[in-house]
């Protein structure tokens, strides 16, 4: 008896410790990535955001030091301002180039979605080797760089370009269109960029999807446009708001497209936040207008997050 | 009422339906070819359901079960011959607009919709008032006892909730025919055997005629009013489930239904109402209590099956129908005993036993010899 309680004590142990050592690695795991996130993501964001308390001026760095320390007297004072953040509202230039990032990104993610989903779902339909050689098709752009992408859109847009060439060629038009630096082209770029971000999310959530469900929709009596309206739509969500995520936050902050292929009257805040930048050297007003785009953009992600939880 | 005083009649039940060669079919398959490419599922059938059958087609995988059901359902268009439904020809006539409904093998159930949505998906596409569509999915679901899940959604029930769900939504549309997939596949053997019930029962009340495929020939043989044996995209036999395992008319059915013992062997005399059969296997000829009609001297097989055989210690007086042999295997089942006996031929042949007795002291054992007998009305000659 004695021996066999001695040795279930001692198994019990070496269970405990191997959970710990189970609990060691997962806890590795996660924080190699949160090392990460707070190195470069969250330190520089409250860098950005003391700089964007502080005030322009002519010095290295171009703004004023939050803490003021007086040598003499031994003791520090703090300097915040409020007054980046007040100019920016005060300011109509600044709302009106919020709203238009929005409004761009909104419509190049609604046409991604139009061109992405039909994609998608004939990848997912088809039969297992042509899926891999569609896949490696709408991956493929990645290969080449993307400033080198955009820069090809440029030579097809421009008032000789190919575009216009073939339009005329044609005859479909007989003065070349001034495609190059208007919306459209900026949204053309957004959507000709993002279209894979768009896709692969919408594919994975689709391939997954049983297709006796819509003969079963069928079945019960819907044509096939109501079937799909009320079975792979819903069933599509989560792929849809992933995607659409993909998509519309990192085009709302697009400065490349905007300024290579749209005109000087497009308006978009990635641009704004270059000038100030590096045109106005105004560290501080560049800084807030950051930190303002990101709280515009928590609210629609916590939103489609939600959605999302719902779907599920 | 003088109602009381009528003495209660008992009233003979009429022949099925499928016996009268006078019936109207109320499916009528005609000479349909189906095929992918190369490949024929489905050969030539032609297959006539009447009205209230529960109809199996039974076979094993690619045996072209499936695309006949789904040709009936409409997932698939046949590449030759049509399909009547109560007399009208749904060649085309989409999925949609057909008055049949299916239950899938995966049951196919909408995961995004609760129970009560998945059943009444049906009812709102025919555009019902939702007091109607409220009543019958409430009706169906007290029908299959589902009344108390019907707010859950599909991956928070059982298999066997799921199965239920599937049926309800599939025959609240009331379809003139109910196409069922595999529909007790996925349950285990003791609510498979409920659900078979369950299934028979719901099918008289609702007087819905059933086609069902699936691969288990006893889920065939207790549901059916008729089956279906389906080989290699062709139907080989048609027959009440009795028929089909009493008198095969082919090898092939002989031995998917059930366990058979088939010996080879040579017609040596054919008459008109009895035949002998040499066979190298038994002892003595093979004697049947029907003619053959076929040219003398043919090769046939002579089926029979495990449990026809009476096992003895004694030799048998009789000439015919018997042999004799070794016990090499004893399988102690319960309700039966199964038996492998060698022949002197080394042909092994293996015979059922029911154990009537509690404890019988003289119960066959390994390398008893023994001596086996059978009736002339109980082997089946198949010539092909």
């Amino acid at each position: 008896m004695m021996t066999t309680t001695a040795s279930s004590d001692s198994t019990r142990l070496s269970v405990i410790q191997r959970l710990r050592q189970i609990r060691l690695g997962r806890w590795c795991v996660i924080l190699i990535p949160m090392l990460w996130l707070a190195a470069f993501f969250f330190i520089p964001f409250l860098v950005v955001f003391k700089i964007s308390l502080a005030e322009a001026m002519i010095a290295v760095p171009p703004y004023s030091p939050l803490i003021e320390w007086d040598p003499s007297n031994a003791y520090a004072t703090l300097k915040v301002t409020f007054g980046n953040y007040l100019f920016l509202f005060e300011s109509r230039f600044y709302l009106d180039a919020y709203l238009s990032s929005l409004r761009i990104a909104a419509v190049s993610t609604f046409f991604t979605l139009l061109i992405g989903f039909p994609i998608a779902y004939l990848i997912a339909r088809s039969g297992p080797t042509q899926r891999t050689i569609l896949l490696a098709l709408v991956i493929l752009p990645f290969w080449t760089s993307f400033l080198l992408r955009v820069y090809a859109w440029m030579a097809l847009l421009k008032k000789n370009g190919l575009v216009n060439e073939a339009l005329m060629a044609i005859g479909l038009i007989d003065q070349p269109l001034q495609i190059l630096q208007t919306d459209f082209a900026v949204y053309l770029g957004i959507v000709y960029t993002y279209l894979p971000f768009m896709i692969l999310p919408l594919y994975t959530t689709l391939e997954k999807m049983d297709m006796s469900l819509i003969e079963a929709a069928q079945d019960l009596g819907a044509k096939p446009w109501r079937a799909f309206c009320l079975v792979t739509l819903p069933l599509a969500k989560p792929g849809i708001i992933a995607g659409c995520l993909l998509v519309f936050i990192p085009a709302v902050g697009e400065f490349v497209i905007p300024a290579l292929l749209g005109g000087s009257d497009t308006l978009m805040i990635g641009r704004v936040l270059w000038d100030e930048f590096f045109l106005n050297r105004d560290w501080p007003l560049a800084s807030a207008v950051a930190i303002i785009m990101l709280i515009v953009l928590v609210g629609p992600i916590m939103f489609m997050r939600n959605g999302n939880k719902e779907a599920m | 009422m003088s109602v009381s005083s009528v003495a209660p009649q008992i009233v003979p039940k009429a022949a099925p339906t499928w016996r009268q060669s006078t019936s109207e079919p109320f499916v009528r398959i005609e000479q349909i070819n189906k095929q992918f490419g190369e490949f024929t599922a489905v050969n030539n059938v032609s297959l006539d359901i009447y009205k209230n059958e529960l109809f199996c087609l039974l076979g094993g995988s690619g045996s072209g079960k499936s695309t006949l059901l789904r040709m009936l359902a409409g997932f698939e268009k046949p590449t030759s011959g049509r399909i009547l439904i109560d007399g009208v020809d749904m060649s085309n006539t989409p999925p949609w607009e057909r008055p049949v409904n299916m239950m899938f093998q995966s049951y196919a159930l909408f995961p995004h919709l609760s129970v009560e949505a998945n059943v009444a998906f049906g009812l709102k596409r025919e555009g019902l008032p939702s007091g109607e569509v409220k009543k019958r999915v409430a009706d169906i679901l007290d029908m299959v006892q589902l009344g108390h899940l019907a707010k859950r959604k599909p991956h928070m029930l059982s298999g066997g909730q799921r199965q239920r769900v599937a049926l309800a939504r599939s025959l609240v549309k009331r379809p003139k025919l109910l196409l069922l997939d595999e529909p007790l596949g996925a349950l285990d053997k003791k609510l498979r055997e409920e659900t078979q019930f369950e299934l028979m029962r719901l099918q008289e009340e609702l007087g819905i005629t059933f086609v069902v495929v699936t691969h288990d020939q006893e889920e065939a043989m207790t549901l059916a009013t008729r089956i279906g044996v389906m080989n290699n995209g062709v139907i080989v036999q048609t027959a009440e489930p009795h028929e089909v395992y009493e008198y095969p008319n082919n090898r092939f059915v002989a031995e998917f239904i059930g366990n058979v013992n088939l010996f080879e062997g040579t017609v040596v005399g054919d008459e008109r109402d009895s035949a002998s059969i040499h066979c190298a296997d038994t002892e003595n000829l093979i004697h049947v209590d029907h003619g053959i009609s076929c040219a003398p001297n043919q090769q046939v097989s002579v089926a029979i099956r495990p449990e026809k055989f009476r096992i003895t210690r004694e030799a048998p007086a009789s000439l015919v129908n018997t042999t004799q042999g070794i016990v090499t295997e004893v399988a102690y089942m319960g309700s039966q005993s199964i038996y492998k006996v060698r022949l002197p031929s080394g042909k092994e042949v293996r015979i059922t036993q029911p154990n009537v007795q509690r404890d019988a002291d003289d119960r066959f054992t390994w390398d008893d010899h023994v001596y086996l007998a059978w009736d002339a009305d109980s082997s089946v000659v198949l010539t092909s």
